[in-house]
This record gives structure tokens, C-alpha cells and sequence, in this order.
């Protein structure tokens, strides 16, 4: 069966998207992308010291695998539309992962500045991955702006509380015509095996993983369970019946009246 | 508004009779809830609160990994300049200390730089003394624009300055901000500072909330533990000030740092010695009640003990630290602010850290 997540020009068998923020060692990083299939990992242009020998954070990740920089301390439309030319400038790619972020309480994505360096930068040709708060409007008008996909959160970023989110989520899927791909806040495979299964388009995982005891175990379960929410979304879940069959049924007087 | 209407607040406050009252209920509960009222931080800062230390440790671990990762920001300072005009009974730069005073040129500037940056740090701090006649803020872009050249994150230590010389400051590409207000108690804060500029409690206070107003990305306070007697009350205030700043200045990261007195040139004794369980209460404590709060632990520490509080909430760690002016290319000998303790190098930090399963980040900030 032919299943691939297209993104701007790739096309894509795995639906794990990795982080690379809370590793307690990058040298874990080729294992996770191994054990768990991610073919995208996004890493923060502030952390990438390419002048290291030792602490490039870029030589721990496998040629194959997606770059996906993100604009990680950008508080405003401008710092993060910098922060994107620095990284292509710098060679890692035209994939972008805007994150606007001015408020350090809660770590919630600045939607409307979100917009303003989605249309300045897709204009100059980046594929760009917005992240944001599950709202429609804002989705919608990150669609006009030319993002090839919108990342909505399912919680705060590490808070592994799950789908707190679930029904803008759901709201988010059924009306965006772009892949929506469930980013922060999931905390277990069976969040991202939910968030599959209703039809997101790929999950992406970075505290989960890294805060794990075994953290190269559970890319491989995220792996595993994202898999398992796709198949089980292509498959088409069964309906669950929300109402009994009443033993006085209301309308049964209709054929009574037929006799 | 200031923080200083709501220090007030708590200005005659009775700290002994609320601790008195504390319950072991009260500790356990605080210990439940997610989100942390100041009265809750204060509880956790009870003497009551010591019985429960393990707990609050793995409270406190588990919530800095889910935010922070396994991981830990090294920096290093850099002292430019000891020249100062203030009296601070505690300090070794107090001006009536008989030291030797130096002020590096910016070629000499350049080779502290380039000597710190092949350890392979990249976040610098930079510190002065007290003397914006001789340190100006003209001086200070001035080395800005040399660290520039080394370090991706550059964070001042100086004087108390107005909003619009942080602007200035921050121009020329700083980024960082870092204040310790010394002690919040006010007649306290009085007598430990003779003369001087810095004598104005006022000013030094609204220092971090104008770094916040000029657009600092990052801002740190924190109190020198054992000036007051009462550490409890300074790390109550200290706290209280961390996120005042960050409910009013939400796009600003806001950290605080833990310095204990260390011995320097002068007479001083401290207030209390505030002991190793004290400081892993007033750590935790403060985690639980800002979970995205930075944590700095400077070389002021010994290894033994930066080693095991690297699990309790430490989020930023200074290495192969000198606290004298020229004492890295030119290894001067001179007296500095403060003595070291924690004296492993960059690379023996580095393999530590390592080894006790967390990474050391060089580089997390991008110049822009």
C-alpha cells in the first residue's frame, strides 16, 4: 500500500517527526532515528554550533534524515524570519519550522506573528511548518500565507499531558486541506496512536522520548504506535454506537397505528 | 509599579509566626497542586518543609526534565574591570580594599576571548566593578563588539544602569542580563553598603525590570546567600521577584542564580551560613513554584556539590571560571572578587556532566 506523507517536495513513509532539545547525549540520536524510523528531526538554528568539532549537533544526525531547523527563541515575525535565512544560509535546507514564542509561562505559539513570517518566508521559496495553537482561523489564514503544513499543539510543550486538546484537533483535521502534524504536548505512544487515528498526519516527539528512562526504547514505541494509528485511520474505524435501544421505544406507536 | 510596592507588602510581615504555623498537611498539599501561590512557596520554604525534602527533590527533578531536558548551559565570566566606587563589606572589589586595579585593554580583551572560547564555550558573561566613570558604558559596547567576534551569547554583570543604556547595551549585542540584588531586606541592604552609587537600594532593585523594559532576552537575579540571616526571606523575595518579572514581562526568560559567600579580601562574616540542605531547599522550592525558571550555579560551589545538584533543578552551569581580571591568557595571580571552588577545567566540567548522564549545551542562543 502506498501511504506517503507528502511535505513540499518530499515524500515521506514515517510519521514521526523527532525533537533534539532534551537529550541527556546527541550520541542518541542516530539510535532514536533507527529504532523509532523518523525520517524529519527538527533542531533549533541556536543550538547549532557549526564551528564546533565536538558539540555540532549536526553530526549526529544521518544524511537521510529530513533537516527541519526551527526558529526556536524567536519572539516576533521579524527575529523568526532571521532566524530562517540564517539556517538556509548556513546550509541546512529550505524546510522551516516557525516558532513564535513570546511568552515564557506556557511556551504558546504568537499566532498572529506566525502568519506574518509564514507569507515572508514561503515567498522565498521555504517549505514551512508553522507551529501554533489549534484555531481555525489561524490555520486558515496559514493556509493563504502558503504553509505546507500547520503543526497545532496537543498540549504545552513538555508537559506530556496527552491530547488536551482534542476536539480543535479534530476541528483542524476535518477543515485544513494541508497535512496536520500534532506537535507538543503528547506523552505517551498511546496519545500519538490517538492523534493518528484520528486522521493527523504525522506526530511530532521530542520530551517524551527524552525524558524516558530508555529513551532509544521509547522512539521505537512512538515508532511502533504512530504505525499502529495510521493503519487503524486508513482502515477505517468501526463506529461505536452512542445510544442503547430503548426496551419502551418512543416511536412505537407508529406501528401500533399500522395494524 | 515596581516590585518594590510588593516587597512592601510583605515589609512587616511576620515570616516566624507563618513558619510557626506551617502543618505537615499545609507541606503535603502545596506538594499536590500544580500551580504554586506565593504562601505555597513560602510553606516549601518552612523549616517544616526540610521533612519533606525528597519528596520536593523528585518533584522538582522530574518537572526540570519534562522542561529543560537532561541538559546543562555552560558559560564563563569575564572580568574586565575592578575599579569600583562602592563600599560592600562583603566584596573583594570594595573600594577601600588595598587590591590591585586593573582594567583590560580591548587587545587584552580579545586574548582573555580567545583563550576562554578554545575551551569551547560560547555563552560569555561579562562583569565589572562599579565605576561608570572608568568602565563606561561606552567601554563596555566596546568589548561587547570584541566578544562578539568569540561567543554566540554575550550576558552582562555590571553596574546598575538606566532603560535607555540597556538599550544601548543591547544594541551592540547583548543579550543577557544578570543582577543580584544582594539582600531584599532594606535597613538590612543599608548598612552592608557603606557608600557609593550602588547604596540606592531603589535603583539596584528596578534594574532587572528595566533590562526587561530594553528588550534583554534573558534576565537573572538573585540574592548572595548569608548576607541576611534570615536566607529564607531572601530566597521568598528572590523568588517573588522572578515572577513578578515574568508576569509582567512574559517574553523575557526569567532565571535566578543561588551564590553562597565565598572567602575574599576584606573582613566580613556573614549573616548564617546557609549549609548545602538550605540551598537544595530554597532550589527545589523554587522550581516547584516557577517550573520554567532557570537555575544558575556558579564555581562559587564545590564539585562535589555542583555534581550531585545537577538532578535537582540546575538548568546553567559556569566552568573553568576565573573571577579576576586577566586571569585567563594572562593567569594573573591578582586578588579576585571572590575565591573559586569548584576549580575543574572546561573539559573536566564537560566529561562530568557526561558522565552523570546530562549534556553540556555550549551553544544555545544565536546572535541576531
Amino acid at each position: 500500500m502506498c501511504d506517503k506523507l507528502v511535505i513540499g517536495d518530499k515524500q515521506l513513509d514515517s510519521r514521526l517527526f523527532v525533537g533534539t532539545g532534551k537529550y541527556s547525549n546527541d550520541a542518541l540520536i542516530p539510535e532514536i532515528i533507527e529504532k523509532s524510523g523518523a525520517q524529519v528531526i527538527t533542531v533549533a538554528l541556536r543550538r547549532i554550533d557549526f564551528e564546533s568539532q565536538t558539540d555540532n549537533i549536526l553530526n549526529y544526525i544521518p544524511k537521510h534524515v529530513q533537516l527541519l531547523p526551527n526558529t526556536s527563541g524567536a519572539r516576533n515575525a521579524k527575529e523568526a524570519i532571521r532566524i530562517a535565512r540564517l539556517a538556509r544560509a548556513a546550509g541546512c535546507g529550505n524546510w522551516i519550522k516557525i516558532e513564535v514564542i513570546s511568552d515564557n509561562k506556557y511556551l504558546l505559539p504568537d499566532g498572529v506573528e506566525t502568519i506574518k513570517a509564514t507569507e515572508v518566508l514561503a515567498s522565498e521559496g521555504f517549505v514551512v511548518l508553522p507551529y501554533i495553537s489549534p484555531d481555525l482561523m489561524i490555520a486558515k489564514k496559514l493556509v493563504e500565507a502558503g504553509a505546507a503544513a500547520v503543526m497545532p499543539l496537543g498540549a504545552p510543550i513538555g508537559t506530556n499531558r496527552g491530547l488536551k486538546t482534542k476536539e480543535l484537533l479534530r476541528i483542524l483535521i476535518d477543515e485544513i486541506p494541508l497535512p496536520v502534524i500534532v506537535d507538543a504536548g503528547i506523552g505517551k505512544p498511546s496519545d500519538a496512536c490517538e492523534a493518528m487515528e484520528m486522521g493527523a498526519a504525522a506526530c511530532l516527539l521530542n520530551t517524551a522520548i527524552a525524558s524516558a528512562r530508555d529513551p532509544v526504547m521509547m522512539a521505537a514505541a512512538f515508532g511502533e504506535a504512530i504505525r499502529a494509528g495510521r493503519k487503524a485511520y486508513l482502515a477505517g474505524l468501526g463506529s461505536t454506537a452512542k445510544y442503547a435501544r430503548a426496551s419502551s421505544p418512543l416511536t412505537g406507536f407508529l406501528d401500533e397505528m399500522a395494524e | 509599579m515596581s516590585f518594590y510596592y510588593e516587597y512592601q507588602k510583605y515589609k512587616d510581615y511576620s515570616f516566624e509566626d507563618f513558619f510557626d504555623a506551617v502543618t505537615d498537611l499545609q507541606v503535603q498539599n502545596v506538594l499536590n497542586k500544580d500551580k504554586l501561590t506565593a504562601e505555597d512557596y513560602l510553606t516549601l520554604l518552612s523549616p517544616k518543609a526540610t521533612k519533606y525534602l525528597e519528596e520536593m527533590a523528585q518533584k522538582a527533578h522530574e518537572i526540570t526534565v519534562r522542561h529543560f531536558g537532561k541538559t546543562i548551559q555552560m558559560y564563563a565570566p569575564i572580568y574586565v574591570s575592578n575599579y569600583c566606587t562602592n563600599q560592600c563589606v562583603y566584596c573583594g572589589f570594595n573600594t577601600t580594599n588595598k587590591i590591585h586595579r586593573k582594567q583590560l585593554t580591548l587587545e587584552e580583551v580579545e586574548e582573555e576571548a580567545k583563550c576562554i572560547a578554545s575551551t569551547g564555550i560560547r555563552h560569555i558573561i561579562l562583569l565589572t566593578g562599579d565605576a561608570r566613570g572608568i568602565a563606561t558604558v561606552e567601554y563596555i559596547k566596546e568589548c561587547v563588539k570584541v566578544l562578539r567576534k568569540y561567543f554566540s551569547s554575550i550576558a552582562i554583570e555590571v553596574y546598575a544602569m538606566s532603560e535607555d543604556e540597556y538599550v544601548q547595551l543591547k544594541e551592540a549585542g547583548v543579550d543577557s542580563f544578570t543582577m543580584y540584588q544582594e539582600t531584599y531586606d532594606e535597613e538590612l541592604y543599608d548598612c552592608l553598603h557603606a557608600r557609593g552609587p550602588k547604596k540606592n537600594y531603589r535603583f539596584r532593585l528596578d534594574a532587572p525590570e528595566r533590562a526587561c523594559k530594553a528588550r534583554m532576552r534573558s534576565v537573572n537575579i538573585g540574592a548572595l546567600l548569608g548576607l541576611n540571616e534570615q536566607w529564607r526571606k531572601d530566597a521568598f523575595f528572590t523568588g517573588l521577584h522572578a515572577r513578578y518579572l515574568q508576569n509582567k514581562y512574559l517574553d523575557t526568560e526569567i532565571s535566578i542564580s543561588l551564590p553562597r559567600i565565598r572567602p575574599h579580601e576584606g573582613s566580613f562574616q556573614p549573616g548564617c551560613i546557609v549549609s548545602d540542605r538550605d540551598m537544595v531547599q530554597m532550589m527545589v522550592a523554587f522550581r516547584l513554584f516557577m517550573p520554567r525558571g532557570g537555575i544558575t550555579i556558579s564555581t562559587r560551589e564545590r564539585a562535589s556539590f555542583r555534581d550531585n545538584i545537577i538532578r535537582l533543578g540546575v538548568t546553567k552551569m559556569s566552568a573553568g571560571s576565573s573571577t579576576v581580571v586577566g586571569g585567563y591568557a594572562q593567569k594573573s595571580k591578582e586578588a579576585g572578587q571572590f575565591d573559586i571552588s569548584d576549580e575543574r577545567s572546561v573539559k573536566e566540567m564537560r566529561e562530568a556532566i557526561l558522565r552523570l548522564g546530562y549534556q553540556p549545551v555550549f551553544k544555545d542562543w544565536e546572535a541576531m
